[in-house]
């Protein structure tokens, strides 16, 4: 704050791009560093699983039921090392846990943009329409947010049945209010700028108004939202599915496979159960780090 | 102040009307009501005689109409797998989930508090440091995965605590109990501290924030400047103004708990109202489906209720402004 | 027991920032007899709450006494630990807070915040308390003080709470009260009125009194004595007729040229030039210099401690003997 350390930072020679003094700042944690590599290295991993991993763990030609339940390093009858050991299938783990990143972070990733797209479409309605709308918009946010997240999902998928779609759509019915919340708020803040009203002097189209002048300075806390929200939604899936309410068996995400292996945990098969809820713990941790990393840089309110 | 309790009971009253109106659109227009509410098993006569008893023939708004008186009376449908009323399966697993849900909370203030205070009067310290990285941990863990894992180490390595089901009970109120016996509540510990584990990490949290903000505030030196100690600053003057919006706070996550005992009980096969609903949508048991989440609505509004009157009693400047 | 109720001497409080020391209290001398009132007078920043935070001994991290002694009824304060101070604190030395509404603790009753304070130091029964609690709301001008002790502080305006906390300071008739621009946040009319109510009690009790102000007008009609703060130190003091009338340091001929009924009518107020100098890293030299018409190069030495005259010193290498018309 004080001005001092104005004079004390000389000018990069660089042009400063909000971009750059974000990558700048956003770089003065070596834990955040960490944590995007290792985000990047995990999305790396689960789009390309297929070409990657020892096995295939859903083509069951490749699978001997003799296989199952070996230990972390064991050998297959065909000489291929299980380094996280197999399921009851006989299932390569490191491979299931490939595969199963691939459906977490797609269901995941997925329900979270289309709430994105949804929510924040909302909340800019909601704050640019005001009076009716924005009241009724923001009630139905309320009594949303006010019942837990598990609770709404166990209600839509006791409707509607299992499956990834009906899983996605529980996740983005739990979501979008907070998407609405923050595009709302950002934009109330944002609407009394004076590029806005110099922008509604040039009598622009009001959507025009919204969408290409607000919505971009709106988004720095969508995007930390947005961050936050794709661990949850990875989260409440990984729950979904190990209560039995989520992605069918044909299509296990990490929280599936954990469920496959918790009956053999009680008798000491641990790694069927362990090694798929390390990848989400890690999975889970590294977006999550990445967010608050990004609030930090992104809230005013902390800037120095 | 009566107008206001009459305003918020108006007010509960119709969130629940609403509730009402969702899930029945859930099982009778999202859903096939023949599907939700006659068994599985029955033939093709008996779902016409079904049909036409349920009224499925009817308006929609006429089978509303009677879903919802038949919802004040209690009626709620009969279990197909228990072949007992939706309503009474769910309030006899009731007292299971409440005794692990208040366990839980308490478990959450008796830890949370202190923790969150040691943390905020030391923020630098080691130890602050260390509970407030732990507390990130409690938020962003699944829940399920953190349950496995209490298994794995205290029961199966070390064998401390059985890793599953409630134990023996005893009855009181004629009501059947855990925590009433050693080993009941040795069954109960796990899956308590399961549940807490997120709400530990929040009473922490709003604890520590709650002390960093009042510290250098005007009223804890005017009341240093007095002469008390410094136990009294922080435990009657300090912890007095943050415990109101702990204890809202708290209060309002009771629902959550319950909601979230869905996930405990299924890790820990703890015979509450969780695991029956998660044993009911796998069987497609409706009428218990629809009577729990019927229940679990009016748990919320009414834990809404008490803890909006609760901040009353406890913030008297609130209080004031409620009685003009 | 001496006449002399606190002397301190040579005292610096400075704040070991993360930026750099802040040397908010620098080298500061002055002692208040029984009975009589001191008003410590300064700009905002100036460090007149910071040295009555040292006296009491509430001074937080990052800051803290470097050097100088606190000479309490011939106690070293600053050689006291935490507990004895405790003792002294709402016993012997009382302080007052600017802020009203700030001070009491929202959430709990007037007579909790009095009995507590009551009972920390004497040990009587909890009635014997709330009596005392009673008779000092009664004596600070409260009306039915019964009814208002089962109050909470938001149910009273603010001068009322300022009686409140003053009521507070008064309940072990301490031998020094630290008031912090205790009427800053009051109406005029209100703050007339506690003014005299405190200068009565101080009269009576036989209490010394720290009266920290910016407000010359206040000091000139409550105070004896005047110590002039800038910067963190005293540059001039005296007693209040002396330094108001003859001031020596160009910064006193400042700030009475500013109080607008010692203007005539019509004339322009006269302003300091300049702003306070940042109290971070501050060097060596007279701080006022910048702002001050006559200085020279001798100024950006530390102009030493003089005595002009009995019991008055000052700190200026080029004192102002005339008054600026």
């Amino acid at each position: 704050m004080s001005a001092t350390s104005h004079d004390a930072a000389p000018m990069p020679p660089k042009q400063e791009t909000p971009f750059r003094r974000f990558v700048s700042e956003y770089s003065e944690s070596p834990v955040a560093v960490a944590s995007f590599v290792l985000v990047v290295l995990i999305v790396s991993i689960a789009l390309l699983a297929p070409f990657i991993s020892p096995q295939n763990p859903y083509d069951l030609a490749q699978l001997d039921i003799m296989d199952g339940r070996q230990p972390p390093g064991s050998k297959s009858l065909e000489g291929l090392t299980f380094w996280l050991g197999t399921d009851d299938q006989g299932r390569d783990m490191l491979s299931g846990i490939m595969y199963g990143l691939r459906i977490s972070l797609g269901v995941g990733a997925g329900s979270a943009v289309i709430a994105c797209v949804i929510g924040t479409a909302l909340g800019l309605i909601a704050a640019f329409a005001g009076g009716k709308t924005d009241t009724g918009i923001m009630r139905l946010v309320d009594l949303q947010l006010s019942f837990p997240a598990i609770l709404v999902a166990l209600m839509i998928l006791a409707f509607l049945g299992k499956g990834v779609m009906n899983v996605m759509l529980a996740l983005v019915i739990v979501e979008w209010a907070r998407f609405a919340r923050t595009a709302r708020s950002a934009a109330l803040v944002e609407a009394r700028r004076e590029y806005m009203e110099a922008a509604q002097c040039l009598a622009l189209p009001k959507w025009r108004l919204v969408f290409r002048h607000m919505l971009p300075n709106c988004m720095p806390p969508i995007i930390v939202i947005f961050t936050i929200l794709v661990a949850r939604s990875i989260t409440l899936e990984a729950t979904l599915s190990f209560l039995g309410l989520g992605v069918p068996i044909t299509e296990p995400s990490l929280g599936l496979l954990i469920a496959n292996g918790y009956q053999y945990m009680l008798s000491g098969k641990y790694w069927i159960s362990f090694y798929p809820g390390i990848a989400l713990l890690v999975t889970i941790m590294a977006i999550n780090l990445v967010g608050d990393q990004m609030r930090d840089v992104l809230n005013p309110r902390l800037k120095r | 102040m009566t107008t206001w309790m009459l305003r918020r009971l108006i007010q509960a009253a119709f969130v629940m009307l609403v509730m009402t109106v969702i899930v029945f659109i859930g099982v009778n227009v999202i859903g096939d009501p023949v599907e939700i509410l006659i068994s599985p098993e029955a033939d093709q006569a008996e779902r016409a005689r079904a049909v036409a008893a349920l009224g499925l023939d009817k308006p929609l708004w006429e089978q509303y109409w009677r879903f919802l008186s038949g919802a004040l009376q209690g009626d709620l449908g009969r279990s197909f797998v228990f072949n007992e009323p939706a309503l009474k399966l769910i309030a006899q697993r009731m007292p299971a989930t409440l005794e692990l849900a208040i366990t839980a909370v308490l478990l959450s203030v008796i830890l949370g508090i202190p923790l969150g205070l040691y943390a905020g009067l030391r923020p630098n310290s080691i130890g602050g440091r260390a509970i407030m990285g732990a507390s990130i941990l409690g938020f962003s863990l699944p829940t399920f995965w953190v349950g496995l894992m209490l298994i794995m180490v205290f029961a199966v390595q070390l064998g401390w605590l059985p890793s599953t089901g409630r134990g023996p009970t005893r009855e009181l109120f004629g009501v059947q109990w855990s925590f009433l016996t050693w080993d009941g509540l040795r069954h109960m510990a796990m899956p308590a501290l399961n549940l807490a584990l997120g709400n530990i990490a929040l009473v922490l949290r709003l604890t520590r924030a709650g002390v960093r903000e009042n510290l250098p505030m005007d009223y804890v030196k005017f009341a240093r400047a007095k002469g008390i100690s410094p136990n009294r600053v922080v435990f009657v003057h300090v912890l007095k103004n943050i415990l109101i919006p702990i204890v809202t706070v708290v209060g309002l996550e009771i629902g959550g708990l319950i909601a979230f005992a869905v996930v405990t009980e299924s890790v820990f096969a703890w015979p509450g109202m969780g695991k029956l609903i998660i044993d009911s949508i796998n069987v497609l048991d409706r009428p218990v489906i629809v009577a729990y989440l019927m229940m679990i609505v009016l748990l919320f509004v009414v834990i809404n209720l008490i803890v909006d009157l609760l901040y009353t009693v406890l913030d008297p400047r609130v209080r004031l402004e409620t009685k003009e | 027991m001496s006449d002399t109720t606190l002397e301190v001497q040579g005292l610096s409080t400075h704040f070991l920032t993360r930026a750099g020391v802040v040397r908010a209290v620098e080298d500061i001398s002055f002692s208040v007899g029984r009975g009589r009132v001191l008003g410590l007078v300064g700009e905002s920043g100036s460090g007149k709450s910071v040295t009555g935070f040292s006296v009491i001994g509430l001074v937080d991290p990052p800051g803290q006494i470097v050097r100088g002694k606190i000479l309490f009824q011939g106690r070293d304060l600053t050689k006291l630990d935490e507990r004895e101070l405790q003792d002294l604190r709402g016993n012997r030395i009382a302080m007052i807070f600017q802020d009203p509404m700030m001070t009491l603790n929202p959430v709990l009753r007037i007579d909790t915040q009095m009995i507590e304070t009551v009972l920390a130091h004497d040990n009587v029964s909890r009635e014997e308390a709330r009596q005392r609690s009673r008779d000092a709301l009664g004596m600070v001008g409260i009306p039915s003080p019964d009814e208002r002790l089962v109050s909470y502080p938001h149910q009273f305006s603010g001068g009322m709470r300022q009686r409140v906390a003053i009521a507070i300071a008064l309940l072990h008739r301490p031998d020094l009260i630290i008031a912090d621009e205790p009427t800053t946040a009051l109406d005029v009319t209100i703050q007339a009125q506690i003014l005299a109510e405190v200068q009565k009690l101080a009269r009576e009790v036989g209490t010394a009194l720290i009266w920290i102000t910016h407000d010359l007008s206040v000091i000139a009609g409550l105070a004896d004595d005047i110590a002039v703060m800038y910067a963190g130190r005293i540059v001039e003091s005296g007693s209040v007729a002396e330094v108001l009338d003859r001031p020596m340091h160009p910064y006193t001929h400042g700030l009475i040229g500013s109080v607008p009924s010692r203007n005539a009518r019509g004339t322009r107020l006269r302003q300091i030039p300049g702003m306070t100098p940042s109290m971070l890293n501050l060097g060596p030299g007279c701080a006022f210099r910048a702002r001050c018409a006559r200085a020279d190069a001798a100024c950006a030495a530390d102009p030493p401690q003089s005595a002009p005259s009995a019991g008055r010193t000052l700190r200026c290498f080029h004192p102002q003997l005339e008054m600026t018309a």
